[in-house]
């Protein structure tokens, strides 16, 4: 899971309004309304990089956090918008 | 033979015409009139009740349906609704119609049961798809016009929508009680009167004025409003639009007219008692 890479979804649009990721889905018309962390984890995923660097180098220095459990939500925010096709895990 | 076919013709044009001309009706909502071409009178009658307001035979109309009546049982009358898009075909189906629209050739067919509501349908799908395009939408929301300028109440069912439309003083013009309808003009946004009516059972006014403000509406003691950041206002909106398409493209430009709608529009948070003092709250 600390190796794992993933892009943002292709059936998805997203627009940053007043520091908010919104993305909306263009599959089921759903809705997400990213927190300033989330949207910081949207704008660093590039499907190359891994989730844990990411952890390292965005959250973790930007956001007063342990890295342990910064990484296990940031794992968790990912695996529910993985969920729904807003991100992808890049093989 | 071939010209006395054709002098034959040509004298028999001047009393009737070769081809029968279709029947039916025009319907313009938001300045889009939409043909419903028909040779069931039944139906005609129907269309011509419901959407008495916005009838304009003397417009040519941007997008045309041929609509066939089909007996009462012809389809599933349990089944919901689905939009398909294909190749630019969308494939429309519901419990009371079948319908296809080719968006590239600006024509399409209906096949229903005699009932005003599937047409009712068809038109809302496609003035979302047509709108989503060029930078518009539909809106849950009742909207009025007073002293030139409109106001839209958006909400979901039983947030008060039509009570703030029927709480109304005599100046004020009533757009719609139920869907909203919004097209971006110069440099601010447009709502126009719709025949898609909600509780009240009742169309909007065939007319239009620039935008105001929008309300979101919270049913409260007090009558208070605060103003709505930008972020809120682009959720607020996509929880209440209107939007049948799953092509990319479309949500993107959906979701780049919410946006851009919020910065442009003053958007509220209204929570309102249910008494006529609310319209003075809001002026």
């Amino acid at each position: 899971m600390n190796d794992l890479v993933v892009a943002r979804g292709t059936r998805v649009a997203a627009r940053k309004v007043a520091g908010e990721m919104v993305i909306l889905s263009a599959d089921d018309s759903s809705l997400y309304v990213l927190n300033d962390i989330g949207t910081a984890v949207w704008e660093a995923v590039d499907g190359r990089t891994p989730l844990s660097t990411i952890v390292d180098d965005v959250v973790c220095r930007d956001y007063e956090v342990d890295r342990d459990s910064a990484l296990r939500d940031v794992q968790e925010f990912v695996a529910g918008l993985m969920s729904h096709g807003v991100l992808a895990e890049v093989r | 033979m071939t010209e006395k076919a054709g002098c034959a013709a040509e004298s028999r044009g001047d009393i009737l015409p070769a081809v029968p001309l279709p029947s039916g009706v025009v319907i313009e909502v938001g300045n889009i009139p939409v043909g419903l071409n028909t040779s069931d009178p039944a139906l005609v009658g129907l269309l011509e009740h419901r959407f008495d307001r916005f009838l304009r035979p003397d417009r040519i109309p941007a997008f045309q349906f041929d609509v066939t009546v089909v007996p009462q049982g012809t389809f599933d009358p349990e089944a919901d609704l689905t939009v398909v898009a294909s190749d630019g075909r969308w494939t429309l189906r519901r419990g009371d119609f079948r319908a296809e629209w080719d968006a590239g050739k600006r024509r399409g067919w209906i096949r229903q049961t005699l009932n005003p509501y599937a047409i009712d349908s068809v038109l809302r799908i496609v003035h979302t798809l047509v709108l989503a395009a060029e930078g518009g939408f539909l809106l849950h929301a009742s909207s009025a016009v007073r002293g030139g300028r409109a106001v839209l109440f958006t909400g979901p069912s039983g947030s008060g929508k039509t009570t703030i439309a029927r709480l109304a003083p005599p100046d004020v013009t009533l757009l719609t009680d139920e869907i909203s309808y919004v097209r971006r003009t110069g440099d601010g946004y447009t709502a126009f009167g719709t025949p898609f009516a909600g509780e009240l059972g009742e169309s909007g006014e065939s007319t239009s004025a620039p935008i105001a403000a929008l309300f979101r509406l919270d049913r409260g003691a007090d009558n208070l409003h605060e103003r709505l950041g930008d972020a809120e206002t682009v959720r607020t909106l996509m929880r209440n639009i209107l939007f049948f398409a799953t092509d990319r493209s479309l949500t993107r430009h959906l979701l780049d007219t919410a946006c851009d709608f919020a910065a442009r529009v003053p958007a509220y948070r209204l929570a309102f008692a249910p008494d006529a003092r609310v319209w003075s709250t809001i002026q």
